[in-house]
């Protein structure tokens, strides 16, 4: 206690470049944002009107609003879900590689390197309804692609894209779990006559769960707001809104049509979902989470 | 110990920075969306008329997209950092207009800055879109085109199609022909589908697109596509699109290489996708063709309306700025500068002497299809209803009306329902913009 009391002043004197950091990119933006979502404001700053909740009851009776709410469950529940399985899936089958393990490894870590937009383009050209190598590959089988009308293969798209581009990620984290599991306990397992199955549930998908749970909050966070690059480079949201997601939603609005206080409303609504969202994946999930 | 003279370099320096900044020229900036060719284009314009005098430097810069180039200006106007040339679409107009204290219109800036302008010279089909109901122009025309259709002469030879049907109806008759022979396996594909099928297939039939002269009449325009003859044009493409005659590719261009490879026999797209058309069109005979009206609707169609950009003066900058300006607008309209660009690129020229050099220059005649633009545009008075379009929070309306048409063909909606809430969400931007700029 006595030292920590000499020193009153230079815990905060070091935290203050990381503070300072989080006030001028985090915290005055987000206040400006919840200030701009009780106005309406033309684009140039001429002139602005006070309207209370009017942006708000505005953002949550539109039907495109809750249409694009519904998109975004739908794709963040299975690019979440679908990243994290095909990475524990791949990852447990690294494990298992002895010769080779590092290359496998590195192919396996690579789409992480690439940057969204570029990950969305590189999808985009293979898919492209008239150049795409895959979707001319499709049509020799009779199925016909073609993502700027049809909205279910749009979603299918942009998932199949987002997964590919958050694999690598959490893969990095689950192979690094696995090699952190006693392999006495796995052997122990064996003699008893556990078989691999077993062996999984019950041992190494328990021990995992602290990575699981610290993934589960990461891809929630990825799926939401990181997943924006490839949207806007492979759909643009469309065919018909069939993948504009909520924060695509706010980059249109504030972006693309000047509508300030309308996006900013949207931007605080979201900010609160994912708020509560992480609050209830700490509150309940994490209890089930074995340290 | 050697002494060095300091002060007295410190002067020698000071004079020679003093000289410097007296015959300096005044900077003045120009943001513009012209990537690639383009961009090129645009730089060896600024050089040029930088080169011919030293009282003024054009700095162009590109900003990426139009919609980039636009959020990029108006973010700047908002730091006090705006540049003092801005080039944005045709569809951020009305927002360009509304913002009275941020932009200064071209008239004035001519006429309070002594550059010899006279309006008259200009063509007002391609100006119009960029006037005042007074007449007065707001911002000079830059770069703008119009749609029109090009062809695949081998693909309907093959189906036994002589000639480009002008009607819709004889183009319905003439597509059938093309997808039964088995010429091609889609008959007609579109760039830009609201700006196309509907901004100027109502212009064309003499149909408003909106309330209150498309707009020109005031704030409380509202969208009126839902009630004419535009809901059965959607009505037939969309039945095209059952068997083949009608292919939907996208918002944007991305429906031009179901051309070029051949997929489709028709294209609708801008008269500045020509030298696109041209590089990749390698193994067939083209045309260009006027865009086809509907007999039913209209016996004598009206001129197409121009889509492009548009050059926007801010306010806020100094009077040598305004000047240098002035005088670059003037050099910009000359009929040497806009000839030259308009055969390069494939827009419109802006000026009646540089359409009549170009002729003068046999353009036309060298490169066939070059002059079906032109003459689509100015061949008919403009009336009210093919003026242009001026609508608030138009980029928004056109998103929503092209999400409205991709619902109606993936068959979600049937297209009255479609219509009719494409017009409804739009009018709801309308009285959202006019609650904003008043």
């Amino acid at each position: 206690m006595a030292t920590f009391q000499r020193h009153r002043f230079t815990p905060w004197i070091l935290l203050a470049p990381q503070l300072a950091i989080i006030a001028i990119f985090f915290f005055w933006p987000a206040a400006q944002a919840i200030v701009q979502a009780f106005y309406i404001e033309d684009p140039f700053g001429l002139g602005r009107e006070f309207v209370g909740f009017e942006n708000f009851s505005r953002v949550l009776t539109s039907g495109e609003y809750l249409r694009a709410m519904g998109v975004t469950a739908l794709f963040s529940a299975t690019v979440a879900l679908g990243a994290m399985g095909l990475a524990l899936l791949l990852a447990v089958q690294a494990d298992r590689v002895i010769h080779g393990a590092s290359g496998y490894k590195t192919l396996l870590i690579w789409p992480y390197a690439v940057a969204p937009a570029v990950a969305g383009v590189l999808w985009m050209f293979m898919f492209d309804p008239n150049l795409g190598l895959l979707s001319a590959g499709l049509e020799s089988l009779g199925i016909g692609w073609n993502h700027r009308v049809n909205g279910g293969q749009a979603m299918l798209l942009v998932i199949l894209a987002s997964i590919w581009k958050q694999m690598s990620y959490n893969f990095v984290f689950f192979l690094a779990g696995l090699q952190s599991i006693p392999k006495s306990l796995l052997e122990a397992a064996a003699i008893d006559g556990a078989g691999p199955w077993r062996r999984f549930w019950t041992i190494t998908f328990p021990l995992l769960s602290p990575t699981t749970f610290f993934l589960l909050v990461m891809n929630s966070v990825y799926v939401f707001f990181e997943t924006f690059g490839t949207i806007d480079a492979t759909t643009g949201g469309g065919p018909g809104g069939a993948t504009r997601t909520l924060v695509y939603k706010v980059y249109e609005d504030g972006f693309e049509g000047y509508d300030l206080g309308l996006s900013a409303a949207q931007s605080v609504i979201l900010l609160v979902l994912v708020g509560l969202l992480t609050l209830l994946q700490f509150r309940y999930i994490e209890r089930k989470v074995q340290y | 110990m050697i002494r060095f003279p300091t002060s007295a370099l410190a002067l020698g320096v000071a004079c020679a920075s003093l000289s410097l900044s007296s015959h300096a020229a005044t900077e003045i900036e120009w943001w513009h969306a012209m990537g690639g060719e383009l961009g090129n284009k645009v730089d060896e314009i600024a050089e040029a008329f930088n080169a011919s005098q030293s009282d003024y430097e054009i700095q162009p810069s590109f900003r990426g997209d139009y919609s980039e180039t636009m959020t990029s200006a108006i973010a700047a106007f908002r730091a006090g950092e705006a540049p003092a040339i801005v080039q944005i679409f045709e569809v951020g107009t009305a927002t360009m207009m509304a913002a009275e204290g941020a932009t200064y219109p071209v008239h004035e800036l001519m006429a309070d800055h002594g550059a010899d302008f006279d309006p008259d010279a200009y063509l007002p089909a391609v100006t119009g879109y960029y006037t005042s109901n007074d007449g007065d122009m707001l911002s000079l025309p830059f770069n703008s085109s119009t749609p029109v259709v090009y062809a695949n002469r081998d693909i309907l030879d093959a189906a036994g199609v002589e000639d480009v049907p002008d009607t819709w109806e004889a183009l319905g008759e003439a597509l059938s022909q093309v997808v039964d022979s088995g010429a091609a396996e889609c008959g007609m594909t579109t760039t830009w589908p609201s700006w196309i099928q509907l901004e100027n297939f109502s212009a064309r039939h003499d149909i408003p697109f909106a309330s209150h002269q498309n707009g020109f009449g005031g704030m409380n325009a509202r969208l009126q596509i839902n009630e004419t003859a535009a809901v059965d044009h959607i009505q037939r493409l969309n039945d095209w699109q059952e068997d083949d005659r009608f292919r939907y590719d996208g918002r944007f261009d991305e429906a031009a290489p179901a051309f070029y490879t051949g997929r489709c026999a028709l294209l609708m797209a801008s008269s500045a996708t020509l030298a696109g058309v041209r590089a990749n069109a390698e193994d067939f005979e083209f045309s260009v063709e006027r865009l086809p009206y509907s007999s039913e609707v209209i016996d004598e169609p009206q001129n197409s309306i121009i889509g492009g950009a548009s050059l926007w003066v801010t306010q806020g900058k100094s009077d040598e700025v305004y000047e240098g300006v002035a005088e670059f607008f003037s050099y910009l309209s000359s009929p040497e500068v806009q000839a030259d660009w308009h055969q390069f690129s494939g827009y419109l020229p802006i000026t009646e002497a540089a359409y009549e050099l170009s002729q003068e220059q046999n353009f036309y005649e060298d490169n066939p299809g070059t002059d079906v633009s032109i003459k689509q545009m100015t061949s008919v008075e403009p009336t009210e209803n093919s003026k242009g379009i001026r609508l608030g929070n138009m980029i928004q309306i056109r998103d929503v009306v092209e999400e409205e048409l991709e619902t109606i063909f993936n068959g979600n909606v049937d297209v009255q329902e479609g219509m009719d809430n494409a017009v409804e969400r739009s009018n709801d931007l309308l009285e959202r913009f006019q609650r904003s700029n008043s």
